[in-house]
């Protein structure tokens, strides 16, 4: 008789085993797909920066400084593979653009150029995007790590190397207003 | 022969019914688009407000809506559709002329909220059942206005029950706005604001927009009571014959969402 029993609480850990393994790959394929969608739109800022770089520069001659900077973010920023990277990479960028836009204020007569207002609005939402798939993913991340940290979830995510994934986060600098000029 | 026509006159009303609350639930929103002569915003025109609208999808997971620009000044907007995946937004012209991005954002997020919590299918199908009353109520004023003079003696039951189903339906009529109040009541629209500051995480946008619309005093070209209750803000009306306020005074949704952005 006792080898019934065996049988069941083999078939029962195996279930269970089952069942977790698998909730587990859920929750990565979906932090994964969070993070796809948060790199295209990375990948779209890399490319809008350039393009409003160039449509503000002949106006703002002389905030070299702010320029440089901007390109100086965006590049480091490309250069970023994991997510722990790019948490560091994208904060220096978010901030580095917003002083950016801040200074752009100084120049009203940016508000009549229609290419620049385009872009301006697409960064705009590219960052908006960025920052609610963030949100997104984190809920996701969170949940994942919690899955494999608690027990007995712990024991089957070691057993196949689940390991904690980072999150996404973007410390925003609060940007103080640029300088204002009054002659 | 005065008795036939009263009688087919109800049928035909009875089915027009019918027919209108069927096509209320499967195209009410393109019912009430079509009323207030909405159009469809485009991406080469309208870029901000669709951006805004596909980012707080990315928000709130939920399907892109249609999104319709509606010509009228007096800014205002609202959501209608069956479900999520039926949905539609519309903005009014002066909306996008008086908030910027920030509490344009805030608006939108109202809207969709409302989508996110199915409160557009009942107050999408209530809208289009209350416009068919109005019509046919409006259809028996008329048949007794100018039926009544040739109705003779010796025409009885027919004539007096037309008679009846037209008070009937002129006395339904309030009550049915009175239903739409209460189905999308105060709370609904406190709800949608809050889950609004949620998704935008900025109730101040939502607040100074909501600002902005209760100083705002431009009149709305929309005469059709039935539709009141979807919008934002209260319709400002020339004529200013909105039976029953729909929505809670704009003064207490503010101190709400100012309240919230203090907590956060």
């Amino acid at each position: 008789m006792s080898w019934i029993w065996i049988v069941a609480v083999f078939v029962v850990f195996i279930i269970f085993l089952w069942s977790k393994y698998n909730s587990f790959i859920l929750l990565r394929n979906r932090y994964e797909n969070g993070w796809a969608q948060i790199n295209v739109e990375l990948k779209r800022r890399y490319d809008l920066i350039p393009n409003l770089v160039n449509s503000v520069k002949g106006y703002m001659t002389h905030e070299k400084e702010v320029f440089e900077n901007v390109a100086k973010a965006r590049s480091q920023a490309m250069q970023a593979n994991t997510v722990a990277e790019h948490s560091k990479t994208e904060s220096q960028l978010t901030n580095t653009l917003k002083s950016l836009f801040a200074v752009m204020e100084n120049y009203p007569e940016l508000k009549a150029n229609e290419n620049v207002m385009r872009l301006q609005e697409e960064l705009t939402s590219t960052e908006n995007r960025i920052s609610f798939s963030r949100q997104f993913y984190n809920d996701i991340v969170m949940r994942y790590n919690q899955a494999i940290q608690l027990f007995p979830g712990n024991i089957i995510a070691s057993m196949f190397n689940f390991g904690r994934q980072d999150y996404f986060e973007v410390d925003e600098a609060q940007v103080q207003d640029a300088p204002k000029v009054s002659l | 022969m005065m008795e036939g026509g009263g009688w087919t006159g109800m049928a035909i009303g009875f089915a027009i019914a019918l027919i209108m609350s069927l096509v209320s639930f499967y195209s009410g929103d393109q019912v009430i688009l079509t009323s207030v002569g909405a159009y469809k915003a485009t991406r080469e025109q309208h870029s901000q407000l669709i951006n805004i609208v596909e980012e707080l999808t990315m928000a709130s997971g939920l399907p892109m809506p249609k999104v319709y620009v509606v010509p009228d000044l007096s800014p205002n907007a609202f959501a209608a559709g069956r479900d999520p995946e039926h949905s539609i937004v519309a903005v009014n012209e002066g909306l996008l002329r008086i908030l910027n991005r920030e509490e344009l954002q805030g608006v939108i997020a109202h809207e969709l909220s409302h989508i996110q919590n199915r409160d557009i299918m009942y107050a999408t199908i209530v809208a289009v059942m209350l416009g068919v009353i109005v019509i046919l109520s409006t259809m028996f004023r008329y048949s007794l206005f100018f039926g009544g003079s040739r109705r003779s003696s010796r025409d009885s039951g027919g004539g007096a029950i037309v008679i009846l189903i037209g008070l009937l339906l002129a006395i339904l009529a309030p009550i049915f706005a009175k239903i739409i109040q209460l189905a999308i009541s105060r709370k609904r629209e406190y709800l949608a604001d809050s889950s609004a500051a949620l998704m935008t995480r900025n109730p101040t946008g939502l607040a100074n927009a909501l600002n902005k619309l209760y100083k705002s005093s431009t009149p709305s070209v929309q005469v059709n009571e039935a539709i009141a209750p979807l919008y934002i803000a209260p319709l400002k009306g020339k004529n200013a014959q909105i039976l029953f306020s729909t929505h809670p005074p704009i003064k207490d949704r503010i101190e709400r969402l100012n309240k919230m952005a203090y907590k956060i």
